[in-house]
């Protein structure tokens, strides 16, 4: 009985704790990217969505660029390069779920930047891209 | 707390798994485990962890960042649970042929090399890798990443 009366406000606690933390969204983590540019460039003026595009279509010295796999039409299906996998679109208003996990967002950042750039990307580049698909319609 | 939920419904998922109809009428059985397809089954099918030794496995995972060509980093925690389910899910033996200087293939095993011998060359040429299962079994793409 005992295990009744303190397990299950304890899962349902558990519960509600899990759902708060999926309560990230786009704008909450642009926020973030804000703060730490401040942080990283004290001169930092804001994102910029022309820059974010440009970074996106680009190549940086190497053989992708993100559009290699997401497509210049980020509310478009994308395709793996490699595996042909397909890949949910990258802008939120065609992809709600997009951005809306910090730790997600950042893993998937960190690998892509380092295939696309060779290095990670700074919370300016990250606000910029995002600021950019946040600007599609 | 996120981690404990993700890891009850895993736990729950383990034992569950779908059969996928082959071209040939064979079942390849796709992993379900849900941190596994979450990490592993984003840019490739989610392979089935049979098709190769824990020792193969554990190679694999300890080079993420050189990952046949791209990054596929995860944080440390995640490593060690994907390790585990590995692991545990693994072929008895080693399935490809050894070597210091790569990494294991699933694509160049002998089970692989096996059932895709009827595979023409201009067909391969077509499927651009090996590892893009879906350019011939379609229903390997049903199940999409995030």
């Amino acid at each position: 009985m005992n295990l009744v009366k303190y397990a299950l406000p304890l899962f349902i606690s558990i519960f509600m704790m899990s759902n708060t933390s999926f309560a990230e969204t786009p704008t909450g983590l642009l926020q973030g990217y804000q703060q730490q540019a401040k942080t990283e460039n004290p001169t930092f003026t804001g994102f910029n969505a022309t820059r974010g595009q440009q970074l996106f279509n680009n190549k940086h010295g190497n053989d992708w660029s993100c559009s290699s796999c997401h497509t210049t039409n980020p509310k478009q299906l994308g395709k793996h390069d490699l595996t042909g996998r397909t890949i949910q679109p990258m802008a939120p208003v065609a992809n709600p779920k997009r951005f809306t996990d910090a730790a997600k967002s950042e893993k998937w950042f960190r690998r892509n930047c380092k295939d696309v750039l060779s290095r990670e990307c700074t919370a300016q580049e990250k606000g910029d891209v995002i600021t950019y698909l946040l600007s599609i319609k | 707390m996120k981690k404990l939920m993700f890891m009850l419904g895993a736990a729950w998922l383990l034992s569950i798994s779908v059969a996928i109809a082959d071209d040939d009428g064979d079942k390849v059985k796709l992993p379900t485990n849900a941190l596994y397809t979450a990490e592993c089954g984003s840019c490739h099918v989610p392979f089935p962890t049979r098709l190769l030794s824990a020792n193969e496995w554990l190679k694999i995972t300890a080079r993420l960042d050189k990952h046949f060509g791209v990054d596929a980093t995860v944080d440390d925690a995640t490593v060690k649970k994907l390790n585990q389910y590995l692991s545990a899910n693994s072929a008895a033996k080693d399935r490809t042929t050894a070597s210091a200087d790569k990494l294991p293939r699933i694509t160049e095993s002998r089970w692989f090399l096996h059932e895709h011998n009827e595979v023409a060359a201009k067909a391969w040429k077509r499927v651009k890798s090996p590892s893009n299962c879906a350019a011939c079994h379609q229903s390997m793409n049903m199940r999409r990443a995030y």
